[in-house]
């Protein structure tokens, strides 16, 4: 397992939120602004922390969503409905507001712009962040890889990005395939992540892609698992996963 | 000092749940691995202890269910900040596992099927702090959580209780695992919030 180590202590830096922008009805951008940024590869996260007055404190991890880009950084939230942190990021927080976070952190899940492999990027909801941070630094880096992202949604109004992942997909060798679990477009199917799904939009192992598959616990196993069963290197598939409960 | 996050108040806990700094009470149990769940049969199942002079003590899974087995209960804590309270595990401890071992060694590099590593201080696996588990809650461990077999030791950070364990490697000098070597803490002490290099 070959790995880039990213050494040293992460600090807690002060961001400021310089903006914010609706991707869905539950799924907002953050644009931060952070002194002191360190620079970042796609697909690490950062820790937040939000202190109350009294000093009770909350932290929980976000993707980064952004390409590095020197002391800007964009995360997106999904907002959860009975969650602690997500309520208070994309309801309370205005723009000038300051934010505590620190990283980058993992240097597993992670695109290198140098790198030449074909890569297949695997969605489920929200977990659509961390490769939408690839899509713009193989964007950023003029790469000429192909890149074949499958996004599993919902329904069409939970995709996030939709309009730029259209422009991307024009733009530069990005193909963009979505599936909907529970309504689909007119003359779309609806259905899950599945083995035919994956033959249709996956390379074929002989290119060797690298996979990153970011997502529910659900939905990660059974891309990862229909990947390995079509062939794919166990060693060559990456995988983030968000817990059952989604509390974050 | 922290800097206070205009109009947060945060969900607050009963008095009595006491979690480490940072950390959120999970009532489900999350997934966290880096890439596929590698497929282990029980039939080809080995652990294998290799002692610094290349000693190795190995048990297939009939030999190691046989072993004499506890049951635990505990709290765990994920460096993703979940803690999960008072779960539930049968497992084989690491002091019956090293009983035989003769090692002057200081620390462990646990390897597990799919490759994954982490390392650990000896000392932390014996006096009845660490266990290979089979069991949660009373069934077979899942193989998302690890199945057949984990490690578990509940008092550091949860990916030090490696998932699929095969072996461990006693090592006279401590060298990085995987999450360790791309910037995660070398102990990971909860309590002392060592989630990161320098914490």
């Amino acid at each position: 397992m070959a790995r880039a180590a990213v050494p040293g202590r992460l600090n807690w830096l002060v961001a400021t939120l310089s903006a914010a922008r609706d991707e869905t009805a539950t799924a907002k951008t953050l644009v931060l602004d952070v002194p002191g940024w360190p620079g970042h590869l796609a697909g690490q996260h950062v820790d937040v922390k939000l202190t109350a007055e009294d000093g009770y404190s909350a932290q929980r991890s976000y993707s980064i969503a952004s390409a590095p880009d020197g002391a800007r950084l964009e995360l997106t939230v999904q907002r959860i409905a009975d969650g602690e942190v997500s309520p208070y990021l994309t309801e309370v927080m205005e723009p000038g507001d300051p934010l505590e976070l620190r990283g980058p952190i993992g240097g597993w899940f992670v695109w290198n712009p140098r790198s030449t492999a074909p890569v297949l990027l695997l969605a489920g909801g929200s977990g659509i962040v961390p490769l939408m941070a690839m899509i713009r630094a193989h964007a950023a880096a003029a790469s000429k890889v192909p890149l074949r992202l499958v996004y599993s949604v919902r329904n069409p109004a939970d995709a996030i990005y939709a309009s730029e992942l259209s422009e991307r997909s024009v733009a530069s060798p990005l193909t963009v395939t979505y599936l909907y679990t529970r309504t689909a477009p007119p003359g779309m199917p609806v259905g899950r992540i599945s083995a035919a799904a994956v033959a249709a939009a996956a390379w074929p192992t002989q290119a060797r892609p690298a996979i990153f598959i970011c997502g529910p616990t659900g939905f990660v196993e059974t891309a990862a698992n229909l990947l390995v069963g079509a062939g794919h290197d166990p060693a060559a598939i990456k995988t983030e996963r968000f817990g059952p409960t989604g509390d974050a | 000092m922290s800097i206070v996050s205009r109009g947060f108040s945060g969900r607050r806990r009963p008095g009595d749940v006491k979690l480490p700094p940072g950390q959120y009470l999970e009532t489900g149990f999350p997934v966290l691995s880096a890439g596929p769940t590698p497929p282990v049969k029980t039939a080809t199942w080995q652990f294998t202890i290799k002692t610094e002079l290349g000693q190795q003590h190995r048990w297939d899974w009939q030999q190691f269910t046989s072993l004499p087995a506890e049951q635990i209960t505990t709290d765990i804590h994920c460096v993703t900040k979940w803690s999960k309270l008072g779960t539930h595990w049968r497992g084989v401890s690491l002091d019956t596992l090293l009983g035989g071992v003769r090692t002057n060694a200081g620390y462990v590099m646990a390897r597990s099927y799919g490759g994954y590593t982490t390392n650990l201080p000896l000392p932390d696996l014996r006096d009845g702090k660490a266990w290979v588990a089979y069991e949660y809650e009373g069934a077979p461990l899942h193989p998302e959580h690890g199945g057949p077999a984990r490690l578990l030791v509940p008092h550091l950070y949860f990916w030090k209780s490696a998932k699929w364990v095969t072996g461990l490697d006693l090592m006279t000098h401590d060298q990085h695992g995987f999450w360790e070597e791309l910037g995660y803490h070398d102990y990971g002490d909860p309590w002392r919030e060592q989630r990161y290099q320098g914490d």
